[in-house]
């Protein structure tokens, strides 16, 4: 689980390409949805349902696998986009996003959607729910992780830092947030809404263990889960350094993008660059 | 007069209940509120508190629930339904998760703690949510029955108590059962008057009373406020042919106004809501004080009846 070769980090890369295709694909057949912070996210949801957690498709609910929260529910196209590759469900599906009585809602819903561990989308939840589950994973005597994904935007909710408090108070060394730090949210650069930083001396100051990576490098993504899952005695929060709406040049760094749908002309540009820059790994 | 509020007696059961049941746990955010928060101290490990940060309190809940944990939540009813309401909305409700939420500190019964402490208010936000139940005693013998029944249902459920010791309506062998509507009185059918809660107790008083006159009532008490039971309500404002409701809640959206719904769609039916009269609650040492300014006393009870007889009459 911890180990990986180049051969691994060249596969989760040709994986998350794939995932990158689909979250434009399935954004642009929806007509609306979320795709700058689903592209920013690409690498880091590829490495944990291809490499990092231990989950088993076959049996989703088993109660012994690694939990996992998008609690930046809107990006949910990218988290469809893997569950579907990981065999959740038929791959078909991703056409119906958004559409009336799709099993793909427009923000995750555990009841609908098969591998969804948890229902998202009202930002700052996340992490509490997460603490949650690490707790009764310690009161069950379980070995399973409980990974949450949160965007930088979404930080600036004050319920995120009444959870960090609780999870550093309870010494939760089995919960591992992460934070998509792309910078942006929806009507512009984070730090001039409402300024996050500094981001590492934040969470350090709230008991977390704190690893900074590379958020698009698959290898730096990977490392970071290794030092997240290796720590004990408090939970580790990742700062992934990303950028939204990666890998489709005209997205990038703008917040137009957070959540605009590309007509077929864009979504052809940017099918065309994803494959070019696939084809060049 | 009971020796124990029914957030006590509720609380004194949980604990009892926590021996034999090894499945529940418990969660608080450092209130007084019930007694449930010394449960980790005959159990350990099975109760978590979260410190004073409710909307924290409720998604830890709700990630307990959701690894298969049967879950108590116990705060202040103001900031269970308003301080993380959201919380319990879409993380409880929409979820349907097993999750019960109880809320203590309701209604003007509060007394000294006043305005921000007093839950006017919560039946009518819980009310709203879809997939909700909602359940409230009526004294120390049903909170302590509500325990058990509370403990055995699956899914979202909200249990509303009460701060301070009430008389008890109820006898030892009373059980609690959610869904069901209970006759306390049944003099004849000039009037109904459809309870719930602490004021069931007036309810009473005010039938013996209307009794002892000559008038006679019929008493029900709807410890469910959803999904509300509406057979025995509609077969009361039948035969009865008025209607008087008693709470101590907001006449706005609590049972008064889940009565008035239901007959004025099946059974219109002339009809009085006695509840507070859509202020908030202030301190007092003696809650009496506060009743009688709201008209919620057993004479205001006894001149509903007495003026909804008159309208059916017409």
């Amino acid at each position: 689980m911890y180990r990986f070769t180049p051969q691994d980090v060249k596969l989760l890369e040709h994986q998350c390409a794939q995932l990158r295709r689909d979250v434009v694909n399935m954004v642009h057949k929806a007509g609306s949805g979320h795709p700058g912070g689903s592209l920013s996210a690409a690498e880091m949801i590829t490495a944990l349902y291809f490499h990092v957690m231990n989950i088993d498709p076959e049996n989703p609910k088993d109660p012994n696998r690694d939990r996992f929260i998008l609690s930046k529910g809107h990006c949910c196209p990218v988290y469809y986009a893997a569950l579907a590759h990981r065999e959740y469900f038929d791959v078909k599906e991703l056409d119906t996003l958004r559409q009336y009585k799709s099993i793909l809602q427009g923000h995750p819903d555990m009841n609908i959607t098969p591998g969804v561990d948890m229902t998202a989308g009202s930002l700052g939840n996340g992490l509490s729910i997460g603490v949650g589950m690490a707790l009764s994973a310690r009161l069950h005597q379980q070995d399973y992780y409980t990974y949450v994904m949160m965007g930088d935007g979404e930080i600036q909710e004050g319920m995120v830092w009444e959870a960090a408090m609780a999870a550093a108070h309870h010494r939760l060394d089995n919960l591992v947030a992460m934070v998509d730090v792309n910078g942006i949210q929806i009507n512009g650069w984070v730090n001039d809404i409402m300024r996050v930083e500094p981001l590492a001396d934040k969470w350090r100051a709230f008991g977390w263990n704190v690893v900074e990576c590379d958020g698009h490098d698959m290898r730096s993504v990977l490392v970071a889960f290794h030092k997240a899952r290796a720590k004990r005695g408090a939970p580790t929060v990742i700062l992934a350094a990303t950028v939204k709406g990666k890998g489709v040049s005209y997205m990038e760094d703008n917040n137009l993008w957070h959540g605009q749908a590309p007509n077929d002309a864009q979504t052809e540009e940017a099918i065309r660059e994803i494959n070019q820059a696939e084809e060049g790994l | 007069m009971g020796t124990l509020a029914t957030r006590m007696a509720f609380g004194k059961r949980l604990m009892e209940l926590g021996a034999e049941n090894p499945d529940f746990v418990v969660c608080s955010a450092d209130t007084k509120a019930c007694g449930i928060e010394h449960f980790g101290e005959k159990y350990p490990g099975r109760e978590f508190t979260f410190g004073i940060a409710e909307q924290d309190l409720m998604g830890g809940a709700v990630g307990l629930a959701s690894c298969g944990n049967k879950v108590f939540v116990a705060t202040f009813a103001v900031f269970a339904t308003m301080r993380a309401c959201e919380q319990v909305r879409t993380f409880i409700c929409h979820t349907g998760l097993d999750v019960t939420v109880v809320g203590t500190h309701t209604g003007l019964q509060v007394g000294c703690d006043g305005a921000t402490h007093a839950a006017v208010e919560d039946v009518g936000i819980m009310r709203s949510l879809p997939n909700m139940t909602i359940i409230q005693p009526s004294d120390s013998i049903s909170a302590y029955s509500l325990a058990d029944a509370a403990l055995a249902f699956h899914g979202p459920l909200y249990v509303r108590l009460h701060r301070n010791p009430v008389p008890d309506i109820h006898t030892p062998d009373f059980r609690f059962e959610i869904g069901k509507v209970y006759t306390l009185r049944d003099y004849g059918t000039d009037c109904a008057i459809i309870g719930s809660g602490i004021l069931c107790a007036k309810a009473v008083q005010a039938a013996d009373q209307l009794n002892a006159e000559g008038i006679h009532v019929r008493v029900l008490e709807v410890p469910t406020l959803k999904p509300l039971n509406k057979a025995p309500i509609l077969q009361a404002a039948r035969e009865c042919g008025a209607v008087v409701t008693v709470e101590d809640h907001n006449i706005y959206n609590g049972l008064g106004s889940a009565v008035a719904e239901v007959l004025a769609e099946e059974e219109p039916t002339p009809m009085k809501r006695i509840g507070i009269q859509d202020r908030f609650g202030e301190s007092t040492n003696d809650v009496e004080d506060l009743y009688r300014e709201h008209h919620m006393t057993v004479q205001d009870i006894v001149q509903a009846v007495k003026a909804q007889m008159a309208r059916k009459a017409k």
